[in-house]
């Protein structure tokens, strides 16, 4: 347990992707089973056994330690477990030797059968044999709260780069393993064969578009493409299948692999035939697309409500048919597979599953005007929710990864605006000693006459030299400093100008200005350009007009 | 004797009327006695200034030839009588030359203990417990959530990571004056024998640990060393330097801090240090209780910290106990600051 300790204590601290998986994949090598793979269970959350409440927690320490100095600790650190883990008072132990501290499988073996009524005493004997560390991650695991930045994807990432193996593999074959996972480390370290997945629902790697450039357009034929909407959701993978006694089982992926389905049980009596549907989620209300900042509504949820499944009704448009039943069609063209996909579809014959329309175009023109006016293209009323369009070659087949040349995206071009820095704070890891997180502002008569009024941040964008230049402005301009943030000088004639992008605008009564943007990024730095001219409130509020509020 | 007929907090510091001094003054008095070199209890422009050598020898080095009007050195065990009081001085095992200091008169003792720490540093004298009447302990990891563990096993945390990351850089943030030279010599008995590098802020105290007899390796500058040639290294600087413009000569730095600070995650994280190091040259929860029952003191004085807390628990065993408020005192971890902000300099404080 404390070498796992060691672990998550490290991994809550680093900010690196890549450190992170190097620092997992050393953990896995150098543990034995079944220790590692109990560790590869809870990073991935496929622990499952009742959490200990805060309450019981907080009984077992006002139990050991006096409730005043508790109160005052707890007051200073600001986390229970955390507070618990670093006071906990080791007791007496007679005639008790100092007992190894358990392993991780001891607890999560432990915890599996443990009664509710034995839990107390068991957690207070596991805290006074582990050490800080070890304490602190044990209440994080029992609480079922480890919140240290490393995703699932990530952990089985590490764990496939121990048999230098592609991660698309140990994704394929996840949903057939189970903790401690002996036969898949026996397989990374050569020691096995691979692991088979008797899955009846698996999940397929899924095939990526490039961002189309003017100039690839030169070396493409439009009569070798078809071009569909690309809608402003999350990429899904629908998969049903039957099981063993063959009873239906659907599951709901993400892009990366991710088993979502537990989230949206309103979509999953909808996945009624076997097969595999590669499409877009989305949020439909009266037959209408609604905008990304709605669908949000309904992203990582781990209870959902009735009310929520009512008020934001969820929908599947489908553009891929993976499988058809028993048939893999990843090996047929596009244009077989969408013949497919149609058919597939007619037969669910359900509201909540629909198909993407595809785009008539017989050249690049016209493809040019109904990107830039999706609305007259075909789209309607869904138009605010199309962020572009999609190109796919008629004869490509379904590869996983990013293949060169089958798909493209061609996104709208992002809105712009040109705002004024206000604030900066430094960056994180490699850019701690950077100030590369910007708030900016734009103009707007606030009754004490004008002022700048902040609508948004960003901290990514510029190059590397653009970075050096607003760090050196940031030093020199700054007028007051607030811990890690400096108020960056803004007046009508002194400061920076910066043009902003952004994909969309949504009303937020959480921000000052009333707007919020989406994904917005630095563009361009404007020294050209006098604080004064830069942009005004009203011309956002503009951009507002046809938007819901959400 | 009272007590406070003996010693009385005031606003220059704390003041011994019958001896006519004060100890660790925070103004210019006429006679100061010092316990320790750190800058927030030596400070220049007293009359007479009464410390032990490596304490006076740490102000000439920070304050130059005329930090004092006059200056007197004193041995750990030494005895001396000033006006009707005498003091003597006792190892504080903090830092080089650090002491408590035992105020007698008639038949009370008081020990003003300075900064202390029970647990072992190679660079200093271990600490003594001095039995006494009335015990004044800093409280500044006053809290039972402050525990410490072994410092060689945060060092071992330390080589495991250059081993993970040898292409990258390792920066070590800690107090110049007494933590950097405890890290090093760590890393030493660690078995790590590879030159260490230092900020320029470091040099000149560090070479006077080795003069003293502290052995601490190879030692080399980090001033014009090539980026390349730092990665797989070890590098340490003053803590404030560690989230800086300077930190750009080091290929891909993970940065540690060394400090007691570092126990509680969330002040770790608000620095931006990746890898933490729980090394203290302060005494822990567990080791300002200990001390304290040791001492056999029937009244303790609490100061500089988070006084609540200890006087919380002195009361809960029979001890009388109050603050003490004097100020100007802080934890140097979070007072020391270079001018290293906005020019990079390398003038230490």
């Amino acid at each position: 347990m404390n070498r796992f300790a060691e672990l998550l204590d490290r991994l809550a601290y680093e900010p690196g992707r890549n450190n992170k998986l190097r620092l997992i994949t050393s953990y896995f090598r150098e543990t034995a089973d079944p220790d590692r793979g109990y560790a590869l269970a809870a990073l991935t959350g496929a622990l499952s056994f009742k959490h200990a409440k805060a309450g019981l927690i907080r009984d077992l320490i006002t139990d050991r330690a006096d409730p005043v100095l508790f109160g005052l600790s707890y007051d200073y650190v600001g986390d229970l477990s955390e507070t618990v883990a670093l006071m906990w008072p080791k007791a007496p132990l007679p005639g008790y030797n100092n007992p190894p501290p358990p392993t991780l499988s001891d607890v999560v073996t432990t915890l599996r059968t443990l009664g509710k009524a034995e839990l107390p005493k068991q957690l207070a004997r596991w805290l006074d044999e582990l050490d800080e560390t070890g304490r602190w991650a044990l209440l994080k695991l029992v609480t079922g709260a480890m919140r240290i930045g490393v995703s699932a994807r990530l952990a089985k990432t590490a764990a496939a780069a121990l048999g230098n193996k592609d991660p698309h593999e140990v994704e394929l074959m996840w949903p057939g393993l189970t903790p401690p996972y002996l036969d898949l480390f026996a397989w990374l370290e050569g020691k096995a064969d691979k692991p088979v997945n008797c899955d009846p629902t698996p999940f397929r790697p899924v095939m990526l578009a490039h961002a189309i450039g003017d100039s690839d357009f030169a070396n493409l034929d439009p009569a070798d493409f078809i071009a569909e909407w690309k809608w402003d959701g999350i990429r899904v993978q629908a998969v049903s299948g039957r099981d063993e006694r063959g009873h239906l089982q659907a599951r709901l992926y993400s892009r990366t692999g991710e088993d979502i389905t537990r989230s949206f049980p309103d979509l999953t009596p909808s996945l009624r035939l076997p097969g595999a549907l590669d499409g877009e989620l989305l949020v439909l209300r009266d037959g209408r697309v609604q905008t990304f900042n709605v669908l949000q509504q309904r992203l990582n949820r781990k209870v959902v409500s009735p009310k929520l499944m009512k008020e934001y009704p969820i929908h599947l448009r489908a553009y891929d048919l993976l499988a058809d039943d028993e048939h893999d069609l990843r090996e047929l063209t596009f244009v077989e597979r969408r013949a497919r996909l149609e058919a597939f579809i007619k037969k669910i014959d359900d509201p909540r599953v629909d198909l993407s329309p595809t785009v008539a175009f017989d050249n690049w023109d016209a493809l040019t005007s109904a990107r830039a006016d999706p609305a007259g293209a075909g789209a309607g009323e869904d138009a605010e929710a199309v962020e572009g369009v999609m190109l796919k070659r008629r004869d490509a087949l379904y590869l996983p990864g990013r293949p060169k040349g089958q798909w493209w995206k061609w996104k709208r071009d992002p809105h712009l605006i040109d705002a004024v820095l206000m604030y900066a704070q430094r960056g994180h890891g490699k850019r701690s000693s950077y100030y590369s997180d910007y708030t900016f502002g734009v103009w707007t008569n606030g009754g004490e006459g004008e002022q700048l009024v902040p609508v948004g941040k960003a901290y990514f964008g510029f190059t590397d030299e653009e970075l050096l230049q607003i760090d050196r402005f940031v030093r020199r301009n700054t007028t007051e400093k607030f811990g890690p943030v400096r108020h960056v000088v803004h007046e009508p004639d002194q400061g920076l100008v910066l043009e902003v992008a952004f994909e969309g605008l949504a009303r937020s009564p959480r921000h000052k200005s009333g707007v919020a943007m989406r994904f917005p990024r630095i563009n361009r730095l404007r020294w050209d350009k006098p604080p004064r001219e830069a942009d005004r409130l009203e011309t956002l509020e503009r951009m507002l007009k046809s938007v819901t509020t959400i | 004797m009272r007590p406070q007929d003996l010693l009385l907090p005031a606003p220059a510091g704390l003041c011994c009327k019958p001896g006519g001094f004060h100890i660790d003054p925070v103004r210019s008095v006429e006679r100061a006695v010092i316990t320790h070199g750190h800058s927030d209890h030596a400070r220049p422009g007293h009359g007479a200034v009464l410390a032990t050598q490596e304490t006076l020898d740490m102000m000439h080095l920070r304050y130059g030839d005329n930090f004092a009007g006059s200056t007197q050195a004193i041995a750990y065990g030494e005895e001396l009588r000033l006006g009707d009081v005498t003091v003597k001085f006792h190892p504080a095992g903090h830092v080089l030359g650090s002491a408590q200091i035992a105020v007698s008169c008639k038949d009370t003792c008081i020990v003003a203990s300075g900064d202390y720490k029970d647990a072992p540093d190679p660079t200093c004298t271990p600490f003594e417990v001095v039995p006494c009447d009335v015990f004044i302990t800093e409280a500044t990891f006053g809290l039972p959530v402050f525990r410490h563990g072994n410092a060689a096993d945060e060092v071992k945390k330390l080589l495991a990571s250059v081993a993970l990351f040898p292409e990258r850089a390792h920066l070590v943030g800690a107090y110049s004056l007494g933590k950097a030279q405890r890290v090093i010599a760590l890393l030493r008995l660690a078995g790590y024998d590879e030159p260490i590098y230092l900020h320029g802020a470091m040099e000149a105290i560090t070479s006077y640990y080795q003069s003293r007899g502290v052995a601490l390796g190879e030692l080399r500058p980090v001033k014009g060393v090539k980026k390349a040639d730092l990665a797989g290294t070890i590098t340490l600087a003053p803590p404030s330097a560690t989230s800086d413009i300077w930190t750009r000569r080091f290929p891909d730095p993970v940065t540690a801090f060394a400090s007691g600070w570092m126990r509680v995650r969330a002040r770790a994280r608000q620095r931006g240090v990746e890898l933490p190091l729980v090394i203290s040259d302060h005494a822990d929860w567990d080791g300002l209780t200990a001390t304290i029952s040791a001492t056999g003191a029937c009244e303790i004085w609490v100061t500089h910290g988070q006084e609540d807390a200890l006087v919380h628990w002195c009361q809960t065993k029979g001890l009388a106990a109050r603050p003490l408020d004097l100020v100007g005192y802080g934890d140097e971890d979070e007072h020391e600051t270079v001018a290293a902000d906005e020019t990079a300099g390398e003038t230490g404080a």
